[in-house]
């Protein structure tokens, strides 16, 4: 982007005023090695395809989600669709495949999005966020510092926005803290521990598309593996023999059977949240539903039209990433930032902690 | 009362401060800056031109994010390829974003260069603020 030329008058390097400006350019425009900024990220993730893929730390049960899918719809087009192809039709495995391949790719996506993880405060951005802070509330600490919320009123609702020590920053509306990714990510859904990454605004709707595609095919390979069965013992020879002449169907249908109703829960259960857009994280701890005592309260972001929230949360203008993963370090940054990023992880578990306590208490006291 | 100064003078100056304008989130979660005027910007800019620069951003913001038959379509279509177009396709607020960095640079250049300042592209802070340099004024004098 154009705009990188301006960013390159950095105030610490312009402190001590040089007479010969002319040596210094030779950096910038040739950088020993120009650092992208995803290798110096201060969150917990990994990046891969030189910041093209980026992943939570831990992958959780990514693997295992994979696995599963891939082994029984494997299995399934191995074992079943061939007699299902002789028997009835081949529209099954067509239909099959186009299931399997929207629940691939959906999932891919969902672990492999940035879910709108919001990049941390510059120095200069968190001091003048500090300066505002200090200056209203006057004397500070008795033996407690005053509580970092900032209200606003959003759609005739009294919204309260919390400041995150970690980030330094005033989180957004609907912005919340993940503290296995150590990131504040916008539209704060959950961290889903079998895509392995959060579900956040801007893979909400990848995330969607996976459940209820995953919840269709494994209702479909239920049915159709109930069918082949069925088939197969009409034939007189009854379901035992025919479960010992097909005993993949079998490890298929203990494995359908157990997924499809939680599948089916879940799906059911984000069909509403996006409804009604509300996130999981607003719906568990109940922001919106009075659940305080508070009768007046109502969901301010909904549209109230089914229709149009629906719209808005799946079909609408996709938000671009805000972390420039691939975007390279400004050269005159790059040997400033990478000694303190160093020096921080060591100490920011114990700050972490300790904020992440202190911002706790705040919030049930508050 | 200050010397003009154009862009290139600016890499040489020296950095006063800097001004942060928040985001302004009465309307909801949509990108919107407050259009209240910064008093450290007083003695350098016109409060006006201040603030239509940031209502066009706003404007600029609010088109991107525009709930309407072509991001419908854009939102229906991309559900039907399972999200691979957008692998392929720039998306309608990538283009938003490219007319915004193409605005914030015609400003710096005709408006706020002239004046010692620099407004930073929002999309360089994460859409949380828009950040202001103020170059401290080389003419003797001024302050």
């Amino acid at each position: 982007m154009k705009n990188r030329e301006y960013q390159q008058i950095d105030p610490q390097a312009l402190a001590t005023p040089t007479p010969t400006p002319p040596p210094r350019s030779l950096p910038e425009h040739k950088p020993r090695r120009a650092r992208r900024k995803w290798e110096v990220f201060p969150g917990k993730n990994r990046f891969y395809c030189d910041g093209r893929i980026i992943v939570a730390r831990q992958s959780g049960v990514l693997p295992l989600t994979l696995g599963l899918i891939l082994l029984t719809s494997g299995l399934f087009f191995i074992f079943d669709c061939p007699f299902l192809v002789k028997h009835l039709t081949s529209c099954i495995p067509a239909i099959g495949g186009v299931l399997f391949v929207f629940v691939i790719i959906s999932l891919l996506q969902t672990s492999f999005t940035d879910p709108g993880i919001l990049p941390r405060a510059t120095p200069e951005e968190a001091a003048d966020i500090e300066k505002q802070i200090d200056n209203p509330t006057g004397s500070s600490s008795s033996y407690r510092p005053p509580p970092r919320t900032k209200e606003v009123v959003i759609n005739q609702q009294v919204v309260k926005l919390k400041y995150c020590f970690t980030c330094k920053i005033f989180r957004p509306p609907r912005t919340s803290h993940c503290s296995l990714c150590d990131n504040c990510v916008e539209r704060f859904d959950h961290h889903c521990p079998w895509v392995g990454n959060c579900v956040g605004k801007r893979n909400y709707r990848f995330f969607y598309t996976f459940i209820v595609s995953l919840s269709f095919l494994t209702a479909f390979i239920f049915g159709c593996v109930t069918t082949h069965l069925a088939l197969r013992s009409q034939g007189g020879n009854g379901l035992v023999n025919a479960l010992q002449s097909s005993p993949a169907s079998a490890l298929e249908l203990v494995v359908c059977f157990f997924s499809v109703w939680s599948i089916l829960g879940l799906s059911g259960f984000h069909t509403y949240l996006v409804a009604a857009n509300l996130t999981t994280n607003e719906d568990i701890k109940g922001s919106w539903s009075g659940k305080s005592g508070n009768e007046d309260v109502g969901n301010p972001y909904s549209y109230n039209s089914m229709i149009k929230n629906c719209c808005s949360v799946l079909c609408g203008p996709m938000p671009p990433s805000l972390i420039d993963r691939r975007g390279f370090v400004p050269s005159d940054d790059s040997v400033q930032t990478s000694p303190v990023e160093i020096e921080l992880p060591a100490a920011k578990n114990d700050i972490n902690m300790e904020k992440d306590c202190l911002d706790f208490a705040l919030s049930c006291a508050s | 009362m200050a010397e003009t100064h154009s862009l290139q003078d600016l890499r040489q100056a020296a950095v006063a401060s800097k001004v942060f304008v928040q985001r302004d989130y009465t309307s909801g979660t949509i990108c919107k800056f407050q259009t209240k005027f910064p008093a450290e910007l007083e003695s350098r800019i016109d409060k006006v031109q201040f603030e239509e620069t940031i209502q066009t951003l706003n404007n600029l913001y609010a088109e991107a994010e525009k709930l309407g038959g072509r991001s419908y379509l854009e939102g229906c279509l991309a559900c039907l390829t399972a999200y691979t177009i957008f692998l392929c396709m720039e998306t309608h607020y990538e283009k938003v974003l490219k007319k915004i960095a193409k605005f914030i640079q015609e400003q710096n250049e005709k408006i706020y260069a002239p004046l010692g300042l620099l407004l930073t592209d929002p999309i360089e802070r994460g859409l949380r603020v828009v950040e202001i340099t103020i170059f401290e004024d080389r003419s003797i004098g001024s302050r």
